[in-house]
């Protein structure tokens, strides 16, 4: 009988306050593709990790061919023919593709490396599976497509037989993913077994053979490409959720608080993050944006706020261009801004609860006396203030900031940057990883700056947090929007389809 | 004017000698992506050692051995606090520095009762070569280090590996290279060089006085930099500033005056230079002075 080729059984991580991998039970069969998708945070990276050497479970069992392995190290799992490519490169820019290709098992002639046997052996490679590969060049002179394929042909070149690639083509344009299936597609003929990782369902349903879903670090489910769709891997992928009760009027729109014109954004390798991006937001309303993490969600809150540059198109606040606004001038232009991630961007750990409600805003009248002196007694009397409003423990201006919960950290920041009373505010994942309480008090201001006729910018993956609160829905895609549509109109699958690119606004309508 | 010419070459190259010791020491250092501005003080580690040698064991060859050991441990220090403790690599090495200036007085007066210098030794027998007469040994050893180092860091898979921990230590972790035994060893090997080159100071005096390497270890550095992080390099642009003094030596005692601070200052000068872009571009490796695995944050 034949074995699988890579059997994962029972396998449990947990990282401090979070289950990475619950239980996790995985087969793959030998020469087939097989495509592992969630959503971020959903544990694939680490799961690939543990099978990879890199992170070890605190239980459960690595079964290769038939045979229990413990995965020590990288060391032992090449040693059975597995080999990673990462979601982050690891070539050193300076040296070539042979030399970054070679490292670390270096072809020897006497005491010195040779060189041109590494050449000819990755030529060879590179022949065989179709890579066009310049082993002479400078590696940081290539495109990231080249890059990439470096990385497999350093997997191949170290004997890999399994090979586990976490998200490829997240950083690929459409022609360098078509080039990579073509490659893919030579390996597995040639009897290579592949991991693929990813969260776009198309890419699945083409390249793949078989997929197993994860969520929320279990495993919601597996299925043979041929007996699913993109619908049904979507719902796994984001299953449902329980609807927060809101019970929110409808709020009349008055006048445009912030528009965007044909906004676009490269990240540092010169993939598009934002492309040619138009919205409008109005007064009193909360406009969702949903899409599968790493779609533009952010960037574009980011390029709003002034942290990231954009490389075209316009943004007006109140019908003032803001295109180029440092963060600190969008505050006084009346923005605020809640981040995705609270402890780098939104708080100074070090600092009391009290410092950081003062944040980027230490020359109010209430923080400072003129620009020497600070108004510390202002600064404690505000703080109180708010620690009761949003019901801060422990409510001691005087903490520091790390010693509280995620989710009172998360209501500080949210206090902060309510509290500025700015006419637009700019909420990124406002409710990530806090516990119920938290989420309602969170919910019940946003609304009530709603009511007030403040705009609210809402990025989530949390469908029911969208469905639940926003006026209107853009959907996010690649950078760019591509639909629209209203809590009334929709419901979490098809907002899922629409996110993962399965179905547009014309199939949809 | 032949002999006038010979002469001032071969100052050079004795003044240089130090330079290119501890700049190719450095070369290693930095490749492996320690930051080693301790040279100074294991250059006078490195000759006081050589100095106590020389004195008790009668033999200036095992004087010689003891320099470069004195130069690894100190060294060594520099790289446990660098690699170990993740210490600042420009803090650690300035109190390497300050640290051999003053353990170095201490065993002075210990050893010799003298604040100033120590008893005289022995020094090496010189080599006779037709045309340029008698020449240090460690000018041979010199030129032969400066080959085998070259080969080393661009030939073999040592070299290779001990720079990629210097350019991108995580790519390297993941294809299974030691990290920090490459470091160390990088380290190590800087330590010896400019022991080494200590003891060459030492033996050109026949003795230790304090302070002796008086700012060498710095020019020694700006010549790493001047010559792109490479041995080859690092060895002609400390061929240069040799030059440069050595010139101005012999123009001085022909009665010409070029202030003696000008002509150091000119390898800070060149340095600057080439760090700025101004002539073809020196960039240190992309990894140098950061930690491994770099310290997460909370
Ligand atoms: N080294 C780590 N320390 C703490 N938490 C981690 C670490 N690595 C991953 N996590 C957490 O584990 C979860 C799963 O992460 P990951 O495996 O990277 O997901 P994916 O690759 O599916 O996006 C996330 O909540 C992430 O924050
Ligand atoms: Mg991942």
């Amino acid at each position: 009988m034949a074995f699988l080729a890579v059997e994962l059984r029972n396998i449990t991580k947990t990282f401090p306050g979070v289950i990475a991998n619950n239980n996790i039970n995985l087969g793959v069969k030998d020469g087939e593709i097989h495509a592992i998708v969630g959503e971020n945070g959903a544990g694939k990276s680490t799961l690939m990790n543990i099978l990879y050497g890199l992170e070890h479970q605190d239980k459960g069992n690595i079964v290769i061919r038939g045979k229990k392995v413990r995965m020590e190290n990288p060391h032992v799992a090449i040693s059975h023919g597995i080999g990673m490519v990462h979601q982050h490169f690891m070539l050193v820019r300076r040296f070539t593709v042979a030399e970054n290709i070679v490292l670390g098992r270096e072809p020897r002639r006497g005491p010195f490396t040779d060189i041109r046997k590494g050449l000819e052996k990755i030529r060879e490679i590179s022949d065989r599976y179709g890579f066009g590969i310049p082993a002479g060049e400078i590696t940081g002179n290539l495109p990231v497509g080249m890059l990439q394929r470096a990385e497999i042909v350093k997997v191949l070149y170290r004997g890999a037989k399994i090979l586990i690639l976490d998200e490829p083509t997240a950083v690929l344009t459409p022609q360098e993913v078509k080039e990579l299936f073509l490659i893919l597609r030579n390996l597995k003929e040639q009897g290579h077994t592949v991991i693929f990782i990813t969260h776009k369902l198309k890419e699945v349903m083409e390249i793949a053979d078989r997929v197993t879903v994860m969520r929320k670090g279990a495993v919601a489910g597996v299925r043979q490409t041929g007996e699913t769709d993109e619908s049904e891997l979507s719902r796994m992928m984001i299953g449902r959720t329980v609807y927060l009760e809101t019970g929110r009027k409808k709020a009349e729109k008055k006048e445009t608080l912030l528009e965007l014109r044909g906004v676009s954004l490269e990240d540092e390798k010169g993939v598009k993050a934002l492309d040619n991006v138009s919205l409008e937001l109005s007064s009193g309303e909360i406009l969702g944006i949903a899409g599968v993490e790493g779609n533009g969600q952010n960037d574009l809150l980011e390029a709003v706020w002034g942290l990231k540059k954009t490389s075209s198109g316009k943004i007006y606040l109140m019908g003032r261009d803001i295109t180029r606004l440092e963060p600190a001038r969008a505050r006084r232009e009346g923005m605020s801004y809640i981040p995705a991630d609270r402890q780098r961007h939104g708080l100074v750990l070090e600092y009391s609860v009290a410092f950081n409600m003062a944040l980027g805003r230490q020359a109010d009248r209430s923080f400072s006396h003129g620009i020497w002196k600070m108004n510390f007694t202002g600064m404690r009397e505000k703080s109180r203030q708010m620690i009761s409003e949003y019901n801060i423990v422990p409510g001691n201006p005087g903490a520091p900031a790390y010693s509280l919960s995620g989710g009172n950290q998360q209501k500080i920041v949210v206090a902060r940057e309510i509290d500025r009373n700015p006419s637009v505010l700019l909420a990124a994942h406002p409710t990530r990883g806090v516990d119920i309480g938290v989420v309602e008090i969170i919910y019940k201001k946003l609304l009530e700056e709603r009511a007030k006729g403040k705009g609210i910018i809402l990025v989530s993956s949390e469908l029911s947090e969208i469905l639940a609160l926003s006026d209107r829905i853009l959907v996010m895609f690649s950078g760019r929007i591509t639909g629209e549509t209203s809590p009334d109109k929709t419901c979490e699958e098809e907002l899922g389809m629409m996110m993962t690119g399965s179905i547009s606004m014309q199939e949809r309508q | 004017m032949t002999d006038f010419v010979l002469n001032i070459l071969l100052q050079t190259v004795r003044i240089s000698v130090p330079y290119i010791l501890a700049a190719v020491g450095g070369v290693f250092s930095e490749s492996s992506g320690v930051i080693n501005i301790g040279l100074e003080g294991i250059m006078l580690n490195g000759a006081f050692c050589s100095v106590v040698g020389t004195y008790y064991l009668g033999n200036p060859w095992l004087g010689l051995i003891a320099g470069v050991t004195g130069g690894i441990i100190t060294s060594v220090i520099h790289a446990v606090s660098c690699i170990r403790y993740k210490v600042n690599h420009i803090v650690s090495g300035v109190a390497i520095n300050i640290f051999a200036v003053g353990i170095t007085k201490f065993f002075l007066i210990l050893v010799f009762g003298s604040s100033s210098n120590s008893a005289r030794i022995i020094p090496l027998k010189l080599i006779t070569f037709p045309v340029i007469g008698g020449i240090s040994p460690v000018i041979v050893i010199t030129v032969f280090i400066v080959v085998l180092a070259h080969v080393i860091l661009f030939k073999t898979p040592f070299g290779l590996r001990l720079r990629a921990c210097g350019e991108n230590p995580a790519a390297a972790d993941s294809l299974g290279i030691n990290v920090w035994l490459m470091r160390y060893s990088g380290v190590a090997i800087s330590g010896a060089l400019a022991g080494l080159a200590g003891a060459w100071l030492a033996m050109q005096q026949s003795q230790f006085t304090s302070n002796m390497s008086s700012g060498r270890g710095f020019i020694a550095l700006a010549a790493m930099i001047f010559g792109k992080w490479t041995p080859l390099g690092a060895t002609g642009a400390a061929l240069i500033f040799g030059l440069a003094e050595s010139i101005q030596i012999h123009v001085q005692t022909m009665g010409v005056n070029i202030p003696s601070q000008f002509i150091q200052s000119i390898p800070y000068l060149l340095t600057i230079i080439v760090l700025s872009g101004l002539i073809g571009r020196s960039e240190p490796p992309a990894a140098v002075g950061k930690p491994y695995p770099e310290e997460l944050s909370l």
